[in-house]
């Protein structure tokens, strides 16, 4: 931006000016780079932790790896066998996903093209619905599902899948803005029935969409704690988070470098869905900014 | 073509949605209700009607209203840091020169994904008593003579419940108002630049007032989220003298699920949801009423 004509005095000037510019650009660097040292440093720990033993996790600071991942390793499947809890939570993942994804967008496709009795009252329930608090209505879910006899199964856990309201709302979203009716129209010229042109016609259209809330969907249920917590009562069904907390409140004196591998299994295949699927997600919540802006 | 036969397809498609949204969702909730006026026998397996006994037990309980007022503590500890920071480096990587956009929000964003279960024990080993890393770290250097006994003192506890879940948080903000910040409109900025608006006036003129709706959005859903932290205080520090991470859906859980008083857990149930419903009416009026304020106050500049 510096003129090479102007007068000495306002080059003086350009000079001050472009230090102080420099200057305030490196701060605002250095406010980067240290949050995203902080944000980094747990999951620094956390791999530290992995591979020492308990007395050098507690009594030292240290910044290099030990060796001891082996053994931590060992100790933690002596506790509790986290690769089933692992396989657990991976199938009532996929499932759970599975589930919301067909029937959501079956909703959102009625109500998105269709006109019937009603769509607006009932659409009007849906968002409403997305501000109830989720823990209203554990306690008479719990009793209900044990009226049921329906404790300890992975039903309770998948079937309240099909009314995920939020799924239901992006999709609709998604759809009037991506399904010209044109292609519906078409397909019913062509003959085509009425669920096909679901299979056939909208959902390949859906399939960003989809591919978005399913690894939204996903990561939920990987997450999710409370309903499997008080649904599943046997070891052989716990989901990870379930073990994970487990481990923790089983007594004793804490095995800080079990602990950690724990941590580690839990935190890897959000790791690995994070880095494919990286731009999916920041890309969902900038598209609920730009709902709600 | 969009005959009014075809639409009765409409119905058949929402059916599903609808039978399990009634079976899952609204029922429990009625049955919750119910509930709330009964109380339950462990031994006899029976459920008896107490009338309002739950609530007057809840209104009238030192726990219920401790564990309220944690609540709100933690909420303040995360919500205070977390918009501070995801408002300065939204700000910052809004601008053209900074370099590396991309790897940076991931870095900051990831913390969002962990389960939060593994969040409470990640911060309950960093911050134990008096083995933990920040105690190693805070003797090593020398700042504190003796290691802190974080859970046993009430106020640290709820600081770490809180930077626990800014550090989950604070990354997700980000995301949400750099989108908003990005679909404010170039020109804007420019023409200001053009009236010689530097900087700082730039962004409290226009960027701030702009992204209001964005930030009533974030702190309504904040308040409706945070009120509801369970995983994370449950993992922390539930051996502490004080109990002072006890949180509101932590002590409904406790009363249900650990001690089988499934009437007062219904009734803290509805408790917790009317003392969230206050506050995001509350936070929902003040956020509106500072910004149409300020917003005000930048016309007449």
């Amino acid at each position: 931006m510096m003129r090479m004509d102007a007068p000495p005095a306002s080059r003086a000037a350009n000079r001050q000016a472009l230090t102080r510019r420099w200057m305030s650009r490196g701060l605002c660097y250095f406010i980067l780079l240290s949050i995203a040292l902080v944000s980094f440093f747990p999951f620094y720990v956390m791999l530290l932790g992995a591979t020492q033993d308990n007395y050098h996790i507690t009594s030292t600071v240290t910044l290099l790896p030990g060796r001891h991942l082996a053994g931590n390793y060992a100790r933690m499947m002596q506790n509790k066998n986290i690769w089933r809890g692992f396989m657990n939570s991976l199938s009532l993942a996929l499932a759970n996903t599975a589930v919301c994804l067909y029937f959501s967008s079956l909703t959102a496709y009625a109500f998105a093209k269709f006109r019937f009795k009603g769509s607006g009252a009932l659409y009007g329930i849906i968002v409403s619905t997305m501000m109830i608090p989720g823990q209203l209505g554990v306690i008479g879910f719990f009793r209900q599902m044990s009226d049921m006899k329906l404790l300890n199964s992975y039903i309770p856990l998948i079937l309240p899948a099909i009314s995920n309201c939020f799924a239901v709302f992006f999709f609709r979203q998604y759809l009037e803005s991506s399904l010209p009716n044109e292609l519906i129209e078409a397909s019913l010229m062509d003959g085509c029935p009425e669920i096909t042109i679901f299979h056939r016609v909208v959902l390949p259209v859906m399939v960003p969409a989809l591919v978005t809330q399913g690894v939204m969907s996903f990561i939920g249920n990987w997450n999710s704690y409370l309903n499997p917590l008080i649904i599943l009562t046997q070891t052989q069904k716990m989901t990870l988070p379930v073990m994970l907390a487990s481990i923790k409140s089983s007594g004793g004196a804490a095995d800080y470098g079990a602990q950690y591998v724990g941590i580690l299994v839990s935190v890897l295949p959000l790791l690995i869905v994070f880095a494919f699927a990286n731009r999916v997600i920041v890309e969902k919540i900038a598209i609920g900014a730009a709902v709600k802006g | 073509m969009l005959t009014r036969k075809r639409q009765r397809w409409a119905y058949l498609y929402i059916l599903p949605f609808f039978a399990s949204f009634l079976a899952f969702s609204v029922y429990p909730i009625f049955y919750s209700f119910y509930l709330s006026f009964t109380e339950y026998d462990p031994l006899s397996l029976a459920t008896r009607w107490v009338g309002a006994a739950n609530y007057i037990r809840m209104f009238t309980s030192r726990y219920f209203w401790d564990s309220v007022g944690h609540t709100l503590v933690i909420w303040l500890f995360s919500i205070i840091p977390q918009l501070t920071i995801a408002m300065l480096l939204s700000l910052i990587l809004n601008e053209r020169w900074v370099k590396g956009k991309t790897a940076l929000r991931s870095i900051y964003y990831f913390p969002n994904l962990v389960t939060p279960i593994t969040i409470g024990l990640l911060f309950n080993m960093l911050f134990s008593y008096p083995g933990g890393t920040i105690n190693n770290i805070l003797t090593a250097l020398h700042l504190f003579p003796h290691p802190v006994e974080f859970k046993n003192a009430p106020v640290l506890a709820m600081l770490v419940g809180g930077i626990a879940i800014c550090w989950q948080y604070f990354g997700y903000n980000i995301i949400f108002i750099s989108a908003g910040l990005n679909a404010i409109n170039q020109d804007v900025y420019e023409a200001a630049e053009m009236d010689g608006a530097n900087a700082w006036q730039r962004t409290a003129h226009i960027t701030l007032p702009l992204i209001r709706p964005i930030m009533i959005y974030v702190m309504v859903t904040s308040v409706i989220g945070g009120l509801q932290i369970f995983d994370i205080p449950k993992m922390l520090f539930r051996d502490g003298v004080a109990n002072s991470t006890r949180t509101m859906v932590l002590y409904m859980y406790e009363s249900a699920f650990e001690r089988w008083q499934f009437g007062f857990g219904a009734a803290l149930a509805y408790g917790i949801f009317l003392v969230i419903a206050v506050f995001s009416a509350l936070s929902l009026f003040v956020t509106t009423r500072i910004g149409s304020k300020n917003a005000k106050e930048g016309k007449t500049a």
